[in-house]
């Protein structure tokens, strides 16, 4: 019991560092920007007193570290303590009091932007997993039952394929296809239940097939255990043998998977939600933030995507030490 | 080798060549636009066809391979020596360095889903290829460093190695010498499916406006200019070429990366 609490709370200080990590690598990307931020938003019309108004209500003419090692006018470089009055300190102060500053264009709150975004996107990560699940565990369980067959081939095929399809060309493959050509469905936006139908198909695509296989070699690994000869001795069908105890004891990795995958999800929803103008975190980054170049919404919205990753990956990680005790101990 | 790693290596090899001889291949010059002949079908003239200002499709998919199989061998090759380099340390040298490295530098990486550290990491810096190849190495050398510690562990055990060190070979030679090759087979199928990743995340980057420019023929770049809805409507031959191309150029590699792993480890064979 100690030794498993020890485990969880090493994750959780772990989760923390790596959180840390990622915020700080945020902060400090704006640094990237070729020459000045501020001439990058504003454009190269501004005047002075624009740019310094800008800088000032942005804080970017504050160091951006706790030290730096700047130019001087002679354009000799120098290392240079600057103490806690930076722009770090000041982000972190900030996102501790739940604020993530001021959108760039708009003067809109990111915190604001963001939260109105977000159940887009978790909509769509979530009803892409759903869809994705429904299409493999029924696909997998076939070719995991009739292994080494033509059909189970032609799956893997399929399979594979699916892995190979990016959803940059799924995705408007599909919008030809139902929006264009039959014209059942619209080709973007999120006004109606079944605008959600096109963007889930082609962000669980490449899932649904990562899945196939898992529950296919999941299948064939449970078919050999000594409970289903048990099973099958005792007179039961084949059908419930596979879909009442082997799916069972075979999902148990697969829904440790979905947890990880929800990650993936979430990055891959970016370009989903391009393809058909899902308004969601992604779209938010993707046109408002880099676009735009207003980068205190791309700090945003990698810093929300990145720590729901995280999170989800951490939750799942806990998940499966509970699930499986086999692994507590490596 | 199994029947998809052959095929997958004819499909490579075709592509490699289309990227060489593009010059001699392409029917047409990739950026002369001509509005008269916009959105035909495929003809004997134009293979392809055309897109929305009358380009040739086939040329510049031919065109593309060029340009994502630059970025694909630039990003393996530049993330593999990283990742080797730091795995072979952290391997052979355990301690607090492997705890650092392992511990917190592969995991904090790994944190990141990793198409949002690029396109985080270009955001700022910019478009470009120069940008996007060095984004993409951001992102990649961790799987190969994690690969390459975890073999290194597990040789530096061997008694060769145990016995070059009774001799006083010093410390980079025996991971030069006596680790490096023989922690490296994994490697190459990691770098095959490294591949079949960079070509997509350049067409990915690339479709989200964050790579290779336009007018340049990058397939991710095509996709996106052919899937408005009036393209849709009169040429889906201008979405359905260069997705092709990305399909059967990542399939491919996915295919040798099975083929060899199979090849490599017999008891992987027929699971």
């Amino acid at each position: 019991m100690k030794h498993k609490l020890f485990g969880v709370l090493r994750r959780i200080g772990f989760l923390v560092l790596v959180v840390w990590t990622v915020v700080s690598l945020v902060t400090l990307l704006i640094e990237l920007v070729p020459g000045d931020p501020a001439v990058a938003v504003l454009g190269d019309q501004a005047t002075p007193e624009q740019l310094a108004q800008f800088r000032a209500k942005h804080g970017l003419d504050r160091p951006a570290f706790f030290f730096g090692i700047p130019a001087d006018a002679n354009g000799r470089r120098s290392f240079r303590w600057y103490g806690l009055d930076n722009r770090y300190r000041d982000y972190w102060v900030a996102i501790l009091h739940g604020d993530l500053g001021k959108s760039f264009r708009t003067d809109q709150p990111v915190k604001d932007l963001i939260l109105q975004r977000y159940p887009a996107t978790i909509e769509l990560a979530v009803v892409a997993m759903i869809v994705a699940v429904c299409i493999a565990i029924p696909l997998g369980v076939i070719a995991g039952k009739n292994r080494g067959t033509l059909l189970d081939n032609g799956l893997s095929v399929v399979a594979l394929v699916g892995i190979s399809l990016p959803s940059f060309v799924i995705g408007p493959m599909l919008v030809y296809l139902f929006a264009v050509k039959l014209g059942w469905l619209a080709p973007s936006g999120r006004f109606d239940w079944s605008d959600i139908i096109l963007p889930a198909f082609t962000l669980g695509a490449a899932l649904s097939a990562i899945l196939t296989r898992m529950v296919r070699s999941s299948v064939i690994e449970e078919l050999g255990e000594n409970y289903v000869r048990t099973a099958r001795a005792k007179g039961l069908s084949e059908r419930t043998v596979v879909y009442k105890h082997v799916l069972k004891n075979g999902l148990i990795p697969v829904v440790t998977v979905l947890g990880l995958q929800l990650g993936v999800l979430l990055a891959g929803a970016i370009i989903t939600e391009k393809i058909f103008g899902w308004p969601g975190l992604g779209l938010l980054l993707v046109e408002d933030g880099i676009a735009k170049r207003d980068y205190s919404i791309v700090q945003g919205c990698v810093l929300a995507i990145s720590t729901t990753y995280i999170i989800a990956n951490t939750l799942t990680d806990l998940l499966y030490r509970f699930l499986d005790p086999r692994i507590r101990v490596s | 080798m199994s029947r998809l790693g052959i095929i997958g290596l004819v499909i490579v090899a075709f592509f490699v060549l289309a990227a060489l001889f593009a010059d001699l291949i392409a029917t047409h010059d990739v950026g002369a636009t001509n509005l008269s002949m916009r959105y035909i079908g495929p003809t004997v003239q134009h293979w392809f066809g055309t897109d929305s200002t009358g380009r040739d499709i086939f040329s510049r998919v031919v065109f593309g391979a060029r340009i994502s199989l630059e970025v694909g061998i630039v990003v393996v090759s530049v993330s593999v020596l990283i990742g080797t380099f730091i795995g072979v340390i952290a391997g052979y040298y355990g301690g607090w360095v492997d705890r650092f490295l392992s511990g917190y530098l592969f995991n904090v990486f790994l944190a990141f889903p990793g198409l949002l550290l690029a396109i985080a990491v270009v955001a700022f810096l910019g478009a470009g290829l120069g940008k996007l190849i060095f984004a993409l190495c951001v992102i990649g050398w961790v799987g190969y460093a994690r690969l390459i510690r975890a073999q290194v562990l597990k040789v530096r055990e061997y008694d060769f190695v145990q016995a070059a060190r009774a001799l006083g070979a010093g410390d980079l030679r025996i991971m030069a010498i006596h680790i490096l090759p023989n922690a490296i087979q994994p490697l190459i199928v990691q770098a095959s499916l490294g591949m079949a990743g960079a070509v997509l995340s350049e067409a990915s980057l690339s479709f989200l406006g964050l790579g290779v420019p336009p007018p340049a023929p990058s397939w991710g770049v095509m996709i996106e200019e052919a899937r408005d809805l009036s393209t849709l409507q009169a040429a889906p031959h201008a979405l359905i070429f260069p997705g092709l191309a990305i399909a059967l150029t990542v399939l491919a590699f996915n295919f040798i990366g099975d083929g060899l792993r199979e090849y490599l480890d017999p008891r992987q064979r027929r699971r």
